[in-house]
């Protein structure tokens, strides 16, 4: 019942587990290039909730750093991402991952 | 829960911060390049020459004087432990620097460039920003550097792939890039939060002290090593996590591919050897608390694995920038073997290797430009019979490739042997692995002479006696490359010396 009531580093570790899981499903089982990159973003804010929990519960301020600049870095990859993905929609006329494969042998 | 820090505390970190930056000048150095460079390109908007690239080239050459002028510096961490000056970053400092130059030397050479694009626009200054972040990459001391530094050298490397932006292959380059890469960072964040949350540090020796000083838990100390293990063997092309670089490496315009190939990699091995060196000890952690796997386990494994993946899958290529591209997961693999040995010898060993993978991968992509500007292609069959109309380029590319297989006289084999050497002292289980290697570069022999054997003995479908003659400049970069390869295999004392000076890392003391 303690568990249950008293919110605890415990729970922020679980929360950020299940969303590194559903980071690496979307990741895996996606076509849409735009869907897999959300599942980066997701994948990254994991690390980030782990960052501010372990952050608030050692007592540094390192980890909140972290995350500020795993923010950025993010927002600066998506920017990118974004720029890739519309030239290749312009090229291919679609976005999906596994048909853009022209150079198999 | 924070105090405010008073005054003194102030004004003692303004000071700190000055001295500091003294330290960074290389790096405020480039900076300013390529700022000027997009400046530059404003201002010759629309005009074909040479000027950016001439400015990039100053540029560069110049900045090697202020990574001159830091060699008397003491080895030490500036900017409150987030960066770190010693030995072993000035090696890289001046091998990225080197690697721009020649990227630039053979962006100059390639013919694609005037039909695929208008100007050349930001290109160089992505060039100079990717040294910026490689540099940053092998002098980084902390979790945050070391991100932001990876995603800098990332993020450069996948607009350099699409540069081509109305050609398919360079965009799916680029696209393909972008996901693995993407999605390796962000397993490699996770795997920070997860040391930073075992030891409440970011600072890689003061993770080492805090791991050697309470432990960790096994489990989870595995698991953050995985993780962060996906990031780094992401940017050095090992296997498995090497899905992206066949299709990056063939689809990326080809100066592209030998700057990925040669500096992107060596910052891999760079950040890989300082954090595994120095934040997790191999022993500092006692067997029975890991499950009796470490990072050392693991490397052998990646390293086994890239050495045969990359060398047998290399025998089916029929382009030869694909085929290079599996040659380089391969090469990875020889490269993780110095890793493995962990002594001074060892990492000189990795050091001479990279020294010697830098000239002749180079090299062989040169020639790769030079035949493709005549030819039009990178296909295998369209080499039949080059060798007669391109004497030079022939001889130069079979020296090259007579290097990458590792064979005397030249610096490929220097560099094999040195790495065989150092893993032999270390035991029976060394000796296995160093076997596996030396089979692996017999397996390789075939598919690098096939194209000698293309280029000599072959003759071609559409025979036109007319030779194909190579401006004089790339006739005697060429020349000089091929010289070097040549000629540092028989007098390779000034390398593996320079090799021997840098395998000083601060925050440990190797064997």
């Amino acid at each position: 019942m303690e568990q249950l009531t008293t919110i605890g580093l415990n729970h922020y570790l679980t929360i950020s587990a299940i969303l590194l899981g559903f980071g690496l499903f979307a990741v895996m089982t996606r076509k849409n290039a735009i869907v897999v990159l959300m599942g980066v973003e997701l994948i990254l804010n994991a690390a980030n909730i782990n960052f501010l929990a372990f952050s608030k519960y050692n007592g540094g301020m390192e980890g909140v750093m972290f995350a500020l600049f795993v923010i950025v870095i993010a927002a600066a990859e998506a920017a990118i991402a974004l720029a890739i993905v519309i030239n290749i929609f312009k090229i291919f006329k679609s976005v999906d991952v596994s048909s853009i494969d022209s150079m198999k042998e | 829960m924070f105090e405010l820090p008073s005054g003194a505390e102030i004004q003692g970190i303004i000071a700190s911060v000055q001295g500091s930056v003294g330290l960074f000048i290389p790096e405020i150095y480039l900076s300013a390049l390529f700022m000027l460079l997009i400046v530059v390109d404003l201002v010759a908007k629309g005009r074909k020459n040479n000027l950016l690239a001439i400015t990039t080239l100053l540029g560069l050459a110049g900045s090697t004087i202020f990574i001159y002028q830091q060699h008397g510096l003491p080895a030490g961490e500036i900017f409150f432990g987030m960066y770190v000056l010693d030995e072993f970053a000035l090696f890289f400092k001046y091998f990225f620097v080197l690697s721009a130059i020649v990227a630039v030397v053979v962006t100059m050479a390639d013919e694609q460039f005037d039909r695929e694009v208008k100007s050349m626009g930001e290109y160089y200054a992505l060039i100079v920003a990717m040294v910026i972040g490689m540099i940053m990459m092998a002098s980084s001391a902390d979790l945050i550097m070391i991100f932001l530094s990876m995603e800098l050298v990332s993020f450069t490397g996948y607009i350099l792939a699409g540069y081509f932006k109305r050609n398919p292959r360079s965009s799916e380059a680029a696209l393909k890039y972008l996901v693995y890469g993407a999605v390796s960072s962000g397993l490699m964040v996770y795997g920070f939060s997860l040391i930073y949350g075992i030891t409440a540090q970011t600072n890689i020796i003061k993770i080492s002290l805090e791991l050697a000083a309470h432990g960790s838990d096994s489990l989870v100390m595995i698991l953050a090593t995985l993780l962060v293990l996906a990031g780094f063997g992401y940017k050095i092309g090992a296997v498995p996590f090497h899905f992206w670089s066949p299709d990056v490496y063939e689809g990326s315009p080809t100066p592209v591919t030998a700057y990925l190939s040669v500096a992107s990699k060596a910052a891999g091995f760079a950040l890989l050897m300082r954090f595994f060196y120095v934040a997790i000890p191999h022993g500092a952690l006692p067997p029975e608390d890991t499950l009796g796997i470490d990072w050392l386990s693991l490397l052998m494994i990646l390293s086994v694995a890239s050495m045969i993946y990359g060398n047998v899958v290399a025998l089916w290529q029929k382009n030869v920038k694909r085929l290079l591209a599996y040659s380089s997961i391969a090469h990875a693999g020889y490269l993780l073997l110095g890793i493995l040995v962990m002594d001074q010898f060892g990492t000189q060993a990795t050091l001479f290797y990279l020294l010697s993978y830098f000239i002749m991968n180079f090299g062989a992509f040169y020639v790769v430009i030079l035949i493709s500007n005549k030819t039009g292609s990178e296909n295998l069959d369209d080499y039949r019979g080059l060798g007669k109309k391109m004497p030079l380029a022939g001889a130069a590319l079979t020296v090259f490739l007579i290097s990458l297989v590792g064979l005397p006289p030249t610096v490929g084999f220097i560099g094999k042997l040195m790495i065989f050497s150092a893993l032999l002292t270390k035991g029976t289980l060394y000796m296995w692995i160093a076997l596996i290697g030396i089979m692996t570069s017999v397996i390789s022999l075939y598919y690098y002479m096939l194209i000698p054997l293309n280029m000599y003995l072959r003759e071609s479908k559409s025979p036109d006696e007319k030779g194909m003659n190579l401006a004089l400049a790339p006739q005697i970069i060429l020349a000089v490359l091929m010289m070097l390869t040549l000629y540092f295999g028989l007098f390779f004392t000034p390398l593996s010396d320079f090799a021997k000076y840098s395998s000083v890392m601060f925050g440990i003391t190797l064997q």
